[in-house]
């Protein structure tokens, strides 16, 4: 009876996992099977080097560099707000905080993520450029900064938690160590903890990198939807996801080359997030065997 | 003269009472060994030597400890100098996972010491102390986790060495040491009596033999017993040292 009893849930979390591992399969293949039939009309080369992106236009051209720097200019962005900002908070509440207060405030800052991110576009849309306005006059009402600072304040907490995690790690021992030399509090966290955690700080900076560079309604929201060439943070830009947004919600015909578009970009974007999954997997490893 | 003078000290951990008030002396350039069942208070004591419980939330101390005639828990008192004078080596080995040569100048850096020059002497001066300068000369720059465990203890005693410390405190330095490694620190810590003044919490009380001149034991927060290492040994005074040294507990 019992043996009958595990064998059934065995089955079920064998077919549970082949599902998983077929959906995946499937959002791979049609991805690529769109992208195929995309590029027999469009060459490679024009898709990786031509400047301009305008599919939807009479004129259509087909070059992914404005949506690829659209994507990274707000990604640096938010990695420059959320890095020093959620390093600071990692290292405060490993190597200063109390127990009790690290306790209270590590959930907290996690509710930071949770917040909608439509809610974070509106708030970058309504209240951070108007309010960026008074210091900055011609910053366009849709821009890339109040969209990247907000993307950054919504990542704080994947890098303050992640880094704190890989903080709290290190062992005690070593800290002592660094007391026992006469190291300060500071040169202690800096000198040692840091470094000791480096790997897993990595990690965390990677991922953050990876979510910034997927997010999709704060840029939809908030940058504008015009896919330009530009490091200036004052401009409007579009990012590869608020692209695909505007397709999918256009009256783009399905099966037409403008629609096969978001695939190209989507692929594209896999292999970003993909390569960037990647690293921090390396990463990760690395520091395991480091304690092990 | 004495260098180290314990006056009424008694130590909490929260409402937890665990050194009762307790005086000792200890002359400079000698081996003070503390002996004593777990949870004794040993470890305890020696790191109020050079304050290494002020980080321990619930830690509390009342009375006075003077090293070379000062208060070290005297408010002008800045711990980090407290601790460039006093050394430590602990129970695990604990370098830090950068190489041999950083491991050795740490505590220099963190003094603001850069000077290259400088920093190799103390190196060398340091590691030879310590007995590894020839395993490691070659290998100054390989990660000290790739070091066995006795060569990465005695790294950790060079590194405590390379600040000329004056005080060594060792929270049972061979306890997780095979028997040539145990033999390899206990023939330093003789060497280095020399120049340094030296406390020795053990478990092992052959090794308190060898190695110290004066023997401390602590029963339950008290100390029981404070006398020559041979005396102590041969010819205890107190019934509980007895019980212990022949080994009917702890
Ligand atoms: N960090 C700490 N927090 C609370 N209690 C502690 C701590 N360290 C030690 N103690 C308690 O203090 C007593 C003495 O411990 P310790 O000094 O480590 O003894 P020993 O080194 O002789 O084994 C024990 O009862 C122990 O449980
Ligand atoms: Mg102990």
């Amino acid at each position: 009876m019992g043996k009958l009893k595990e064998k059934i849930i065995e089955s079920l979390l064998a077919v549970s996992g082949l599902l998983t591992i077929l959906t995946t399969i499937g959002i791979i293949w049609v991805l690529f099977s769109e992208s195929i039939s995309f590029f027999s009309h469009v060459p490679l080369s024009d898709f990786l080097f031509d400047t301009q992106w305008t599919p939807l236009f009479v004129n259509k051209q087909y070059g992914i560099l404005p949506l690829v720097c659209g994507t990274f200019l707000i990604s640096i962005i938010a990695i420059l707000v959320a890095m020093p900002i959620g390093l600071t908070i990692a290292v405060y509440l490993s190597e200063y905080a109390p127990q009790k207060f690290r306790r209270v405030i590590k959930p907290l800052l996690e509710v930071l993520a949770a917040v909608p991110t439509v809610v974070y576009g509106f708030f970058a849309l309504t209240v951070l450029t108007p309010f960026l306005q008074k210091f900055i006059p011609d910053l366009g009402s849709f821009n890339a900064l109040s969209a990247g600072i907000v993307m950054g304040i919504m990542i704080i907490p994947l890098v303050s938690s992640l880094s704190e995690d890989a903080l709290y790690a290190i062992p005690k021992s070593l800290r002592e160590a660094s007391y026992g030399m006469g190291a300060t509090r500071f040169q202690t966290a800096f000198k040692v903890a840091v470094p000791a955690a480096s790997s897993g700080i990595v990690v965390s900076v990677i991922l953050a990198i990876a979510r910034a560079i997927g997010e999709t309604m704060i840029v939809t929201i908030a940058a504008g939807q015009r896919p330009v060439i530009t490091i200036d943070p004052r401009d409007a830009v579009e990012t590869i996801t608020a692209y695909i947004v505007q397709v999918s919600l256009g009256d783009v015909q399905h099966g037409s080359l403008e629609y096969q578009t978001i695939f190209a970009v989507g692929i594209t974007l896999f292999i970003f997030t993909f390569i960037l999954n990647n690293i921090s997997f390396w990463a990760k490893k690395k520091y395991h065997q480091k304690y092990e | 003269m004495k260098q180290i003078e314990a006056k009424n000290v008694n130590a909490y951990y929260g409402d937890n009472h665990v050194l009762k008030n307790i005086n000792m002396d200890i002359m400079p350039n000698s081996v003070t060994a503390f002996i004593g069942p777990s949870g004794c208070g040993k470890s305890t004591f020696l790191r109020m030597f050079n304050r290494m419980n002020d980080y321990i939330e619930g830690f509390r101390k009342e009375g006075e400890i003077l090293i070379d005639g000062i208060e070290i828990y005297h408010k002008n008192v800045k711990v980090e100098e407290l601790r460039q004078k006093v050394g430590m080596v602990f129970q695990t080995p604990n370098p830090f996972p950068k190489s041999v040569y950083e491991n050795v100048v740490y505590g220099l850096k963190v003094q603001g010491v850069k000077n290259k020059k400088i920093l190799s002497e103390v190196v060398e001066r340091s590691l030879t102390q310590a007995a590894l300068w020839e395993e490691v000369k070659d290998s100054l720059n390989k990660s000290a986790l790739s070091l066995s465990g006795g060569q990465q203890q005695r790294l950790c005693i060079a590194r405590a060495l390379a600040v000329e410390p004056g005080i060594i405190l060792m929270d049972e330095p061979a306890a997780s040491l095979d028997p040539i490694s145990t033999a390899k620190i206990e023939e330093l810590i003789t060497g280095l009596k020399k120049n340094y003044t030296i406390i020795i919490v053990t478990h092992n009380m052959q090794q308190a033999t060898r190695v110290s001149d004066k023997t401390a034991f602590f029963y339950v927060g008290e100390l029981i017993e404070y006398e020559q290492t041979a005396k102590l040994f041969s010819k205890p005074v107190n019934a509980k040292t007895e019980n212990y040294i022949s080994g009917r507990f702890g």
